[in-house]
Formats: C-alpha cells, structure tokens, sequence
C-alpha cells in the first residue's frame, strides 16, 4: 500500500472508504488546527466527499473558498495563490477529476499552500492505482485513496497523513489507527486492498499505455462518426477517462439508452433517486447548461478490449442519431 | 412507474403478455425545495418522494426488467408548477394534472421514451384507448370503473400521442388492479392510493405558492384586496386571490347572516366576490383550446351543434348540455347551453364532453 503512493506503511489511517478518507483529512486537520485559522481553500470541482465537508465547515462559522477552475477544467495556481490569506489552515484540491480526469497540478499548489502556512489535501481517489503517486514529489500532507477505485473490493481506503502533520479523529472510541482512527479493523479488506495495490504497481505502467490507448480509439471514434460532439477538458489526464458532449441531446436519454445496449456509462451526477443533476464540474467549467446536460462520462477498466471499445462506438452513433432525430432542439451544422 | 399499485400492476400485466419493456420514473419535482411545507415526520405518500422511487425499483427488481430514473424536474416547473401558480393569480382554478399529462407525460416523457428504443409508453391511467376503422381515428373512453376514470385530465391528448400509448388498466376496476398486484406478487400491492396533487403536500395550494414566492424572493404584495358581495358591498379582507377559488364557503371570514361562496375572483382589481349557493347556478360556458378526440374537429359546426354530457371538474356528474362552436375555426372556441344550470363554473378547469362512455374531446373554461 505504501509503496503505491511512495509513503511510510505508518503514514497510512485505513478508512471505510474515500468518502470517510476526505472527511477525516479535512474535518480533523481543521479540528486540529483550527482558530485562529479560520479558512479553507478548495475547488468548485471536487467530489462531494470534499464539497460536503466544506459545506459542513462553512456551517460551524469557517470561511471556505470555492476556486473554480478555468474551460479546460484546470485550477490555475494562481488563482489558489490569491485565495491564501494569513488565516488559510489548509488547502484541498483534488488530484484527478472524477468526471474528467484532469489532473490538477498539485506539486505546484502545494507549495504555495505550504509558504503560506496552510496543510495541503488531496483527493487521489481517482488517481491512485491509475497513474503513478508519489506523495513526496506533489508535497500534500494528507492524500485521501478508495480502494475499489483499483479493483479492491468496496468499503475500504486509507488517508495518507505525513508524519508530524497534527489531526484530531472524527469518531470517537478506541486507539485503533494511531488513535485517528478508532473501530475494530477491517483485515480482510485491507488485506485485499494490498493486493490490489501489488497488482497495481505490476502493472501499471503497461495498463495505462493500454488503457490510453482504448480511451484515444473510443474518443477519435467517436469524434468522428458522431457531428456536434467533442471532449470536455483538455491537458494531462488520468488514461481511463473521457468526458464527450453531444450537443442536442439529453445525456439522460443517451445514457438509458446505451445501458440497455449493455454499456454502462454515466452522465452528471445521480442523485439520491437515481435521476440525473447536470454536472457541477461542467457547469463550473463553464458549459452551458444544455451542453452540461447533453455530456456523458466513458470509464474504461482492466477487463476492457479493442472490441468493446468499437462495438461502444457504433451503439453511441447509433443511438445518439436516434436521439437527436426526435430533439426539438437539434439541427444539424 | 410512480411506485404506486396502478403503474407497478401495469409493468406486470405487459411482462405477462411477454412484452419487452423498461421502467421509468419521472423525478418531477425536488422534495427537498420548500422544506417549511414538509409535515413533521417527513413528506410521505407524495409522488416523487424516495420511498416511491425505491418502491418503483424494488417493482421493477421484482420483475427483473431494466428501470431508470429520469428528470423532468426543470421542464415539470416552466410548464406545470409556473402555470399553476399564475393561474391562480389571475382567478383561475389550474389542473396541474392536465398540464403535466400535456407538456411532459405524453410529450417530452413519450419522446424519451422513443429515444430509447421503446415503440410505446404504457401507464396506469384507468382510461381505455380504441381505434375507430370508420373515422380513422384513435378514441378515448372511460375507465371501466367509474370512480376511478382518469378521462378528465387526459382530454388533451393528440392523435399521434394516442397511438403511441396504452392504458392496460382501462378495462380493470381497482378492486381488481389490488388483486392483480397481489396475484403478481408485487411488493406494493397493499400500498394505499395517492390522491393530492404530487407536489402539493396536503393539498394545500395557497400555502405552495406562498412558499414558492418566497424561496423566489418574489413579495406577492398585489395579491390582497377586499371581498364584496355581488352589490359591490364590501364585506371584508383577504390575503390572496389564489387563497379562493369558484364555489369555495370556507376560509372566507365574514359575518353574513347566511352561508356565502365565492362566486368569482377578480384579479384586476384583487377582489374576491361572494354570494349565495344559488347565486353560483350558471346555464352557458364557453371553452378555449379544444381537443377533439373521439370525433373530427370539424364535426361539430353552427348548423350542427351537438348533444353531450359534460363534466365541469373532476367529480362533477355529467350534465347534458348542448355544443355550439363559436366561430369558424373547426371549433377551437366552443359554447356549452346545459339544459340544467350547473353549479360552480370554474375559469381554469377543464370542460370535458362525452357521449355515454366516449370521450369527445375537451377545452379550458374561460
């Protein structure tokens, strides 16, 4: 586990997952930190792990700001370095995004963090076991991973904590986890979730080249044979991911669609009924709400092939002229 | 699949004819927004609500077919939740109902439906469609169980919208729908019926617009006035014309020697004008926007006017009452002479004309 992000094994609190990963790195560092330093940086863009918890903050009188990032979906250094004030405790931004996997420069804004006196967090959840971490060489504090993200079985993850770095737990009973953690230990996960991990560094340098490689076949594919649609996000990004929007088309109906064709894909977030909100990554972007609602998220994995991957794209030109015959909306350029 | 009996019974009828179908619930409306309406307890029963959504899942899981979510949520509040509340604004009685059959049911809902694939949309409707060889048309009758007929909210449907939906309850009374359920096995079948409006908890409407208003920000200042009788007497005050509507008696607070309903509200001049029970009798309506459905629109013209039952809202009986268009225009504005005056014409609700169990067609009252 800690050879994967290049730690100490005792820098490592398991977790019952990436969502109990980000609460304890952001509640307990503030909770440990807190007054006089009363100010959270974040972006607009993270999972609701991270956004959830800020809200909560900004509830119980801290100050958070939400840096939105720029058409590309990058958050710009510079705008988290105007955002630092003297009372800035910690800084949190993603490391890859979850419905584009842009990667976030997040060597460079940790240690703007750090001269301004301010903890550096990260969600790695959609990083870790898909490109290579080095917790040193991006200089966070505190790195939050989920461990079905790499094919551990669901229900585990670990918060990276540098050593020295102070954090209070979040629940409360016995000294388990270096007393940051408390509750009887979930062994067997956690032993999955270390070979998980071994798996993950073998093969990871062969897996992302591979994975690249299907994701540039599904998106030159599919950006060729479907008019009106193109990638959401640009620069570095995790191999496995793309973000396409098809203009005139509701990414709802594309999505029952293709599912019912035998592909699982995604569109914006579901919510708690399991109907479709418009991304707020997109959205914060800056799409327009039509083209926010008209994107879908493809994710590729380790049991993915060639044939797959073009069977995908003949369904999604299929369906997407199916779906765009019957739009009011869409006309053709 | 709303989660309720009806439309979980009709997703298990079509499987048991060996139908390849997809479940599908509309997300309608947020039930989080306007949390000061929710009861103490949490907002239950209410269409929408998670646990519908999951019963509708636990159905479809129970069957084993494909099911989705899918939000109408923005399209539902311009073209159903907005109208209502400007409808009562301007002294109308809205059917929310017809609206959401009109604008997203049969319209963006059936368009998502063939989007994915599906040649038809079948709900739970107690309504029966038939196709007539000798007009070439696609007509509408009533539920065979008379306290359930769902025909008054459906007038609006168009020919194409008709050919692409089936009502699988229509010959069914509710009795037999519960039987069905539990003949099916379905996890719902003892679930009780919903009755109100989907997004106005406890059926109170004036209370939804005014926390609507608020979460808008937008002051509802014009909306007080006073409440005259029909000599221009002024009687007293109110706090909204959408607090009334036509034959209403209580919630009036004025002294009269006599029991008073409200005989009309004025939205021009805010006025709220009450009456005597009698003072409510009208003999003639005219109706606007008229779909024909069981026969052409150019059937009925001035020198053939027609003879119909009509029913003025959803438990009116319906009166016989004779048809004459007004104009020339395939009888898009109608006039309605009752042979009985019919209490509580109400601008807003629906005129919905039958002949025996056919549905002829429907239009708004003026």
């Amino acid at each position: 586990m800690a050879a994967l992000l290049g730690c100490e094994p005792k820098e490592l609190v398991f977790t019952s997952g990436g969502t109990e990963a980000d609460n304890l790195a952001i509640l307990g560092s503030v909770q440990a930190n807190g007054s006089p330093h009363k100010h959270v940086i974040t972006t607009a863009i993270e999972h609701p792990a991270v956004l959830n918890p800020c809200r909560e903050l900004e509830r119980t009188g801290m100050d958070v700001t939400y840096v939105r990032p720029a058409s590309d979906g990058l958050i710009d250094p510079d705008d988290i370095r105007r955002a630092l004030k003297p009372e800035t405790m910690l800084v949190s931004v993603m490391h890859a995004n979850n419905e584009t996997g842009t990667l976030q420069p997040i060597a460079e804004i940790s240690a703007l963090a750090h001269e301004a006196g301010a903890l550096m967090h990260s969600d790695g959840v959609q990083a870790a076991g898909k490109i290579p971490v080095d917790v040193e060489a991006l200089g966070v504090d505190l790195y939050s991973i989920s461990g079905h993200k790499f094919y551990a079985p669901k229900g585990i993850g670990a918060l990276y904590v540098k050593n020295g770095t102070k954090l209070r737990p979040i629940q409360f009973g016995g000294k388990h986890e270096r007393e940051r953690r408390p509750g009887t230990e979930n062994v067997p996960s956690a032993v999955a979730m270390e070979k998980a991990a071994a798996f993950a560094r073998d093969t990871l340098p062969i897996e992302t080249a591979r994975l690249e490689a299907l994701r540039d076949r599904l998106e030159t594919g599919i950006l060729a044979r479907v008019p009106d649609s193109g990638v959401n996000g640009a620069g570095e990004r995790t191999p496995n991911t793309t973000n396409i929007y098809f203009d005139g088309l509701e990414g709802e109906a594309l999505v029952i669609s293709l599912d019912l064709k035998g592909f699982a894909v995604s569109s914006g977030s579901a919510c708690s009924s399991g109907a479709v909100e418009p991304s707020h990554v997109l959205l914060a972007m800056g799409l327009a709400p039509e083209r926010a609602r008209a994107s879908l998220r493809f994710s590729l994995g380790a049991s993915n092939n060639a044939e797959q991957v073009d069977a995908l794209i003949d369904a999604v030109v299929q369906s997407a002229a199916q779906l765009r015959k019957l739009s009011p909306t869409y006309t053709s350029a | 699949m709303s989660g309720g009996v009806d439309s979980s019974v009709v997703a298990g009828l079509l499987q048991r004819r060996g139908q390849r179908i997809v479940g599908l619930t509309m997300q309608l409306w947020n039930q989080r927004r306007l949390p000061e309406l929710v009861p103490e307890g949490g907002a239950t029963g209410r269409c929408c609500s998670l646990d519908d959504v999951y019963d509708a899942r636990h159905v479809a899981q129970h069957l084993g077919i494909p099911y989705y979510v899918v939000n109408f949520e923005s399209g539902f509040e311009e073209q159903v939740v907005k109208p209502f509340i400007d409808d009562y604004l301007a002294g109308r009685t809205p059917i929310p109902c017809t609206l959401c059959n009109n604008f997203i049911k049969f319209d963006q809902f059936l368009d998502l439906a063939s989007g994915v694939g599906a040649s038809r949309i079948a709900t739970g409707h107690y309504a029966r469609i038939g196709f007539d060889d000798a007009s070439g048309r696609y007509q509408m009758s009533r539920g065979a169980d008379h306290s359930k007929d769902q025909t008054y909210f459906l007038f609006g449907l168009k020919q194409e919208q008709l050919a692409r939906t089936d009502f699988p309850l229509g010959g069914y009374t509710k009795p037999q729908v519960r039987e069905l359920a539990r003949e099916l096995g379905l996890p719902v079948a003892a679930k009780p019926d919903s009755q109100e409006i989907c997004f106005v908890p406890n059926g109170d409407y004036a209370a939804f617009i005014d926390a609507y208003f608020r979460e808008r920000g937008i002051a509802p200042e014009k909306t007080q006035g006073e409440i005259r009788d029909t000599n221009g007497r002024v009687l007293g005050e109110h706090t909204g014309v959408h607090h009334f509507t036509v034959g209403q008696r209580r919630g009036l607070r004025v002294a009269a020697g006599e029991p008073l309903y409200v005989i009309a509200t004025e939205p021009a001049s805010q006025r709220v004008i009450v009456g005597r029970d009698e003072d409510l009798l009208r003999a003639k309506l005219s109706a606007k926007d008229m779909n024909w459905i069981s026969i052409a629109p150019g059937t009925v013209t001035a020198g053939a006017p027609i003879r119909a039952q009509v029913k003025i809202r959803n438990r009116h009986l319906a009166a016989e009452a004779t048809v004459y268009p007004i104009g020339n225009n395939d009888a898009t504005r109608i006039e309605i002479h009752f042979d009985e005056p019919q209490r509580a014409v109400t601008p807003g609700q629906a005129a919905v004309l039958y002949d025996g169990e056919l549905v002829l067609g429907g239009g708004w009252i003026e």
